[in-house]
């Protein structure tokens, strides 16, 4: 293996022990590392459990002040080549507490980065909640959600059926992660996306000095002339 | 080094007696914690400006001319004046009146105001508000630097032949601060400029006012003002001294806990650990200023917020006996030691700045041309102004 190990991050809202989402974050990661190791590439495995940052949720809704917990979460998505995103449902959408911590993250710290979707109900009535709502979350997020969408309510655990879509969900997640589509997005277009200054978990910190606002910054005049 | 405090005007709740101040007495005492700062050895007193309750300072010249006629050797300053939603020119001419009244004990810091309705209230709007900044000072530079102004824009109405009024103090324009917390546009303005930059410190990590510190450095030395560690950099801060840490974190919690914009979210502690808020003893408030520059280096002039979140006026004058007597006095000793000897203690003073522009001679005292009947002199309004004076023949 002469490549870097792929850093995969689980992000799980599960809020039990043991929780259904958790187990189907799980599966689909497992499948991914098996997948990518097939393909030669090791992968370096991180779980970002969502309940343990709860207590600093409020302040980081409130006054976008992250806590350590957030702030270490940050760090680990800023550095991942691909997420798995999982979500129970409440009340017909994905959990308060998945959406909050999607939510208070800075606009373009997962520009590109390929994602696999995943929720979890207690009845298959909630099936369209992660391609009708957790995926224009992760569009306004700039991120790559991948085709596959997975959903489990309790009778897809024993079907073959979900079993099938991890492993085609897994599939699409390591050829993007492959492809190094957000790298090279990142590389070669960074500056297409609108940013502020110090976003992205504090690494954009690029200046472009060519645009009208630096021109009347510097005395010049806002008119076009 | 200069120390002071910045005052935001609010009037807000004691949550520990559950008494709201009047608009009266609130004014009365920021004067007297006004005076009371220049009594314990500070140096400088910042106030903001709002245009809504439950704050004061709407018209911060007035609160800051009579400051400045009670005290003696005070800076007067403010924290922020809208460079937004106020004419260029009535800050021109606001703050040269100031300057004249105060002899010269005065600069003024600039920022846009983060509140959207106060835009519209002023004929402006808020998606423009970086851009309004950004040209309102070009145009506000200009003012105070050229006896005649032709200018056109994008926001104001048109100048045609202006002269603002009165010429700055030795017509030498007042030293002029560009606060923000991350946007580069102003710090590059203000290094462009050679002017100072003041970073809020109060709400945010640490990471975010060493970033833009840092930037703001780079390009002053890039405009060729300075080296970029001369960069003439404030910051603001929050203190409450205690006798003991644990007797500094009681009484302060519940004004922390019920304060407007963090309360009700962290904790005192947590709050203590990311942003630069000292809450503690004497040393403990010493140890962690004395953090800050190593992150934004050697700089020249520290405020604090005090009076603010319900704070009765009799434990914000105790503050100021324990900052000026005990915690500022050590900071002097301890930072001037460390100070490289090529950057400068303190930011430019009027005399400072009058010595820079004339050396030893005699500075310029403009006397207008006589009024030519129509209560204007024309297109050369003083006796030197460059161009010539038109000649009207007694016919």
């Amino acid at each position: 293996m002469t490549h870097d190990p792929f850093r995969l991050v689980v992000v799980s809202a599960g809020a039990s022990d043991p929780s259904s989402t958790h187990l189907l974050a799980d599966r689909t990661a497992q499948r991914a590392v098996a997948l990518a190791r097939e393909h030669g590439r090791d992968v370096q495995l991180s779980v970002i459990q969502v309940r343990e940052l709860l207590p600093e949720l409020p302040q980081a809704l409130s006054s976008q002040f992250m806590g350590p917990k957030f702030r270490a979460a940050i760090d680990t998505l800023v550095a991942a080549d691909g997420i798995i995103a999982a979500a129970p449902v409440y009340k017909a959408g994905a959990s308060a507490a998945f959406t909050g911590f999607f939510q208070v993250l800075d606009n373009d710290l997962l520009i590109g980065k390929p994602v696999i979707l995943a929720a979890t109900a207690g009845t298959s009535r909630h099936a369209l909640v992660v391609d009708e709502e957790m995926r224009s979350l992760f569009a306004y997020l700039r991120t790559l959600p991948v085709p596959t969408g997975l959903f489990a309510a309790p009778e897809d655990f024993s079907s073959t059926a979900l079993t099938q879509r991890i492993d085609r969900a897994a599939k699409e997640l390591v050829l993007l992660m492959e492809s190094g589509f957000a790298r090279s997005v990142r590389e070669d277009s960074w500056g297409s996306y609108q940013h502020e200054y110090g976003s992205a978990g504090g690494t954009e910190v690029g200046v472009n000095f060519d645009t009208d606002l630096m021109r009347l910054a510097t005395g010049g005049s806002h008119r076009p002339s | 080094m200069q120390f002071g405090i910045m005052s935001v005007s609010d009037i807000t709740r004691d949550p520990v007696n559950d008494y709201t101040p009047s608009e009266a007495e609130r004014i009365r005492d920021l004067v007297r914690i006004s005076k009371k700062t220049e009594e314990v050895g500070l140096d400088v007193v910042a106030v903001g400006e709002h245009h809504n309750p439950p704050f004061f300072s709407s018209s911060p010249t007035t609160l800051l001319a009579n400051i400045a006629a009670q005290t003696e050797r005070l800076t007067v300053t403010t924290s922020t004046t809208l460079i937004t939603t106020n004419d260029p020119v009535r800050i021109a001419e606001e703050y040269a009146m100031l300057q004249h009244l105060s002899g010269g004990r005065m600069d003024l810091m600039l920022g846009r105001g983060n509140t959207g309705p106060v835009y519209p209230w002023f004929g402006q709007d808020i998606r423009q508000g970086l851009p309004l900044a950004l040209e309102n000072y070009n145009l506000l530079h200009r003012l105070w630097r050229e006896d005649v102004v032709d200018w056109e824009g994008s926001f104001r109405t048109p100048l045609q032949g202006f002269t603002s009024t009165p010429r700055p103090l030795d017509d030498v324009p007042p030293f002029v601060w560009h606060g923000s917390i991350r946007t580069p546009e102003i710090a590059e303005q203000a290094a462009y400029y050679g002017n100072g930059f003041f970073a809020n410190h109060i709400f945010w990590p640490k990471e975010h006012t060493k970033r833009m510190v840092q930037f703001y450095r780079q390009r002053f030395e890039h405009y060729g003002h300075g080296t970029a560690k001369q960069a003439i950099v404030g910051l603001g801060g929050q203190t409450f001294i205690g006798k003991t840490s644990q007797e500094a974190r009681d009484r302060f919690r519940p004004y922390f806990d019920n304060a407007p914009v963090y309360g009700h979210g962290p904790s005192l502690e947590d709050f203590s650990t990311m942003t630069p808020l000292a809450v503690g003893s004497v040393q403990e408030v010493i140890d962690k200023i004395m953090g800050f520059r190593e992150y934004v280096g050697d700089y020249q002039r520290q405020l604090f917020l005090i009076d603010h979140a319900g704070l009765p006026t009799d434990m914000v004058l105790e503050q100021l006996d324990l900052l000026g007597g005990e915690v500022v006095p050590v900071l002097r000793k301890e930072l001037e030691s460390k100070r490289d000897p090529e950057v400068a203690a303190n930011p430019p003073s009027h005399a400072d700045l009058v010595k820079a522009k004339y050396g030893d001679a005699e500075p310029r005292q403009p006397r207008p041309n006589a009024n030519r009947g129509d209560n204007v002199t024309g297109a050369s309004p003083y006796q030197d102004s460059e161009g010539a004076e038109a000649v009207y023949p007694v016919l």
